[in-house]
């Protein structure tokens, strides 16, 4: 609005009337406000006990400080080493396999003309999105037991009946498959919506150059989608040590903890179940500071590379 | 441009690389290749739609068949067997914890939707206003929350020091606001045109009245959306749930399910059931159990699939 008048006027006498011309907006954002307060900035302030002991009877903001000990204490701990691999790797294979099939997905429904077919296709696939993690572990569960269906597949195949979520060697690969069946179509929806948005004059140019379909899509699909593609795997990328801690927590169980185990998980089990309140923390922490580097990383280099970037 | 992709302003002429035939420029629209790769395609999705239904379809046969039927069955199954039988569906429906858990998932929807529509919206609107003097720093208040957490046991103490634990509030409050649905909401009142709001600004009305009697009533795709994403939200959340709520009473209807499907509680699943049944029926139950569970979000889900999804655009457009 019309801010000129008062950018002359002293700085207490603005903000005075700023209050007094917003007072019902900000009442109505009040809520918002403690909501964001209590239940996020509080608990920032909280994973100070991070570098402190933690004692229940002094909270967050009465017990000792200690420094790095407990960071100390994890980066020398036997589970460190086997902590990072794991987060690592699960993370990796997760974004490597799970970050591509939506967009081919999203290729591929592009290229279907029978409009009764690609809604279908779209309903069905959205659906797994909407079922409970509990109940996805649960149907995974029913179906890699040594009487259930894979292992009735595998039997045709000619391989022996395995307890396949008691095994570490099958574990990654079922975290993966069942995380893609879950969240290719859902995630598709985005890359639809930019593809639809491509241009059409675009692929009327590209045809009179002579470009068949494929090369329709190499050079002006894709880069129609390109800024969608790089936002969404910076966000990604952002999560990748946090990412599907719930599911793992259903998944496994001591026998595939060697590669099921990651950091998130880790402070679960050290921090809820056995009440190491601070060293748990300050493992979190660790993580969330992993977590936001990463993210800084990849803005950075879709900043240099392609021009865009989340700010 | 990009570096990544470059968008050439001329095309040469040669055969593409999945080895089409050269092209004349009138020969384009249907080469023989993109034919081929046409039928692939649609085997291809429908191969993925069935991996995507097979397991659902699995599950509801599977708890109509006869239970000792399916205990010796293995391979795919296609209709159920020994005829349809609703005896899985008699017991899931005397288990007394498939009905409290449901009838806590209740509360915590009843209480939390509105709770958590009202709120969102409220702020929304505010970070809508371009005349809010607090706009930017309120919109950094809010997102700088997406990307830095306490983590998972400050937020324990917290809600331990509050006074929570055992509360069914504890899974509601601490998720009043998402920050992705606050800016969806945001990016749809954003929409809304000024005139209207000036017209009756000029008349005399608040904010308040603006937000109640304008914008909300000019908001119903956005809040079908929200109320769809809190309570999908609510309905399948178990983590916390596990964490705040020890009293097996206050157990919503997932826990319950963690109980029946992932600890694989015989004596949990078979509660209200007598004599040497159980064990011959405990897989039909677990089916069914997943059935009733899943129930209502899948009968009303492909009517409301378009708004879904709708959601998820109008978030991209400003994410």
């Amino acid at each position: 609005m019309n801010l000129k008048p008062q950018r002359s006027m002293k700085l207490k006498t603005r903000i005075r009337t700023g209050f007094v011309r917003d007072r019902e907006l900000l009442l109505m954002l009040l809520p918002v406000v403690v909501y964001f307060f209590v239940f996020h900035y509080i608990p920032m302030y909280g994973a100070s006990i991070a570098f402190r002991n933690y004692s229940p009877a002094r909270g967050f903001a009465g017990s000792p400080w200690v420094g790095f000990v407990h960071f100390i204490r994890f980066f020398r701990s036997v589970y460190f080493e086997r902590l990072m691999v794991n987060t690592v790797l699960l993370n990796v294979l997760a974004l490597a396999f799970g970050f591509p099939a939506p967009i081919i997905l999203a290729l591929l429904l592009n290229e279907i003309k029978n409009r009764w077919f690609k809604n279908s296709i779209q309903t069905i696939t959205y659906l797994p999105h909407f079922i409970s993690l509990v109940v996805i572990i649960g149907l995974l569960r029913e179906f890699t037991v040594t009487s259930g269906l894979i292992n009735d597949i595998r039997v045709l195949m000619g391989f022996a009946r395995r307890p396949l979520l008691q095994l570490p060697q099958y574990f990654r690969t079922l975290y993966v498959t069942s995380e893609i069946w879950q969240t290719i179509g859902w995630n598709s929806i985005i890359y639809l919506a930019a593809l639809s948005g491509v241009d059409t004059q675009l692929y009327e140019a590209a045809k009179i150059d002579g470009a068949n379909r494929w090369k329709q899509t190499l050079h002006v699909t894709l880069p129609g989608i390109q800024s969608t593609v790089i936002i969404l795997l910076i966000l990604r990328m952002g999560r990748m040590f946090t990412i599907g801690f719930e599911k793992i927590i259903l998944m496994y169980n001591p026998s595939t903890y060697s590669v099921a185990d990651v950091i998130s998980t880790f402070v679960y089990r050290s921090g809820l179940l056995e009440m190491n309140f601070s060293f748990s923390t300050a493992v979190g922490l660790f993580n969330s500071v992993l977590n936001f580097a990463m993210l800084l990383l990849a803005n950075r280099l879709s900043k240099r590379y392609s021009e865009t970037s989340l700010w | 441009m990009s570096t990544i992709f470059v968008v050439p302003t001329r095309k040469k002429r040669n055969p593409g690389p999945t080895g089409t035939r050269p092209l004349r420029s009138k020969g384009v629209r249907e080469s023989k290749g993109y034919r081929t790769f046409q039928v692939f395609n649609y085997l291809l999705l429908g191969a993925l739609a069935f991996m995507t239904l097979y397991p659902m379809w699995h599950v509801l046969v599977g708890s109509l068949s006869d239970g000792r039927a399916l205990m010796r069955h293995s391979g795919f199954l296609l209709w159920p067997l020994g005829g349809i039988s609703i005896e899985a569906y008699h017991a899931v429906m005397r288990n007394p914890n498939i009905l409290m858990g449901y009838q806590n998932t209740l509360f915590i929807l009843t209480v939390g939707i509105p709770l958590q529509v009202i709120v969102t919206s409220l702020g929304a609107y505010v970070l809508s206003r371009k005349t809010f003097g607090l706009r930017n720093p309120a919109m950094f208040f809010i997102t700088f929350t997406m990307f830095f957490q306490g983590g998972m046991i400050p937020m324990f103490l917290l809600v331990r020091d509050l006074g929570l634990m055992n509360n069914l509030l504890s899974v509601v409050l601490p998720f009043t606001v998402n920050a992705f649905n606050l800016i969806i909401m945001r990016t749809s009142f954003q929409a809304i045109p000024e005139s209207l709001e000036e017209s009756a600004r000029m008349d005399g009305a608040g904010h308040f009245t603006v937000y109640a009697r304008i914008v909300m009533p000019l908001s119903k795709a956005v809040i079908a959306v929200m109320i769809l994403y809190y309570g999908v939200g609510l309905w399948n959340g178990w983590f916390w749930a596990s964490v705040f709520i020890r009293n097996r009473s206050l157990f919503p209807l997932q826990l319950v399910l963690r109980e029946i499907l992932i600890i694989n509680d015989l004596a949990s699943m078979t509660q209200g059931m007598g004599g040497d049944d159980m064990v011959s029926l405990s897989e039909s139950i677990r089916y069914a159990t997943i059935i009733v569970s899943t129930l209502p979000i899948l009968t009303v889900y492909p009517f409301l699939q378009k708004y879904f999804a709708g959601g998820v655009m109008i978030g991209a457009i400003k994410g």
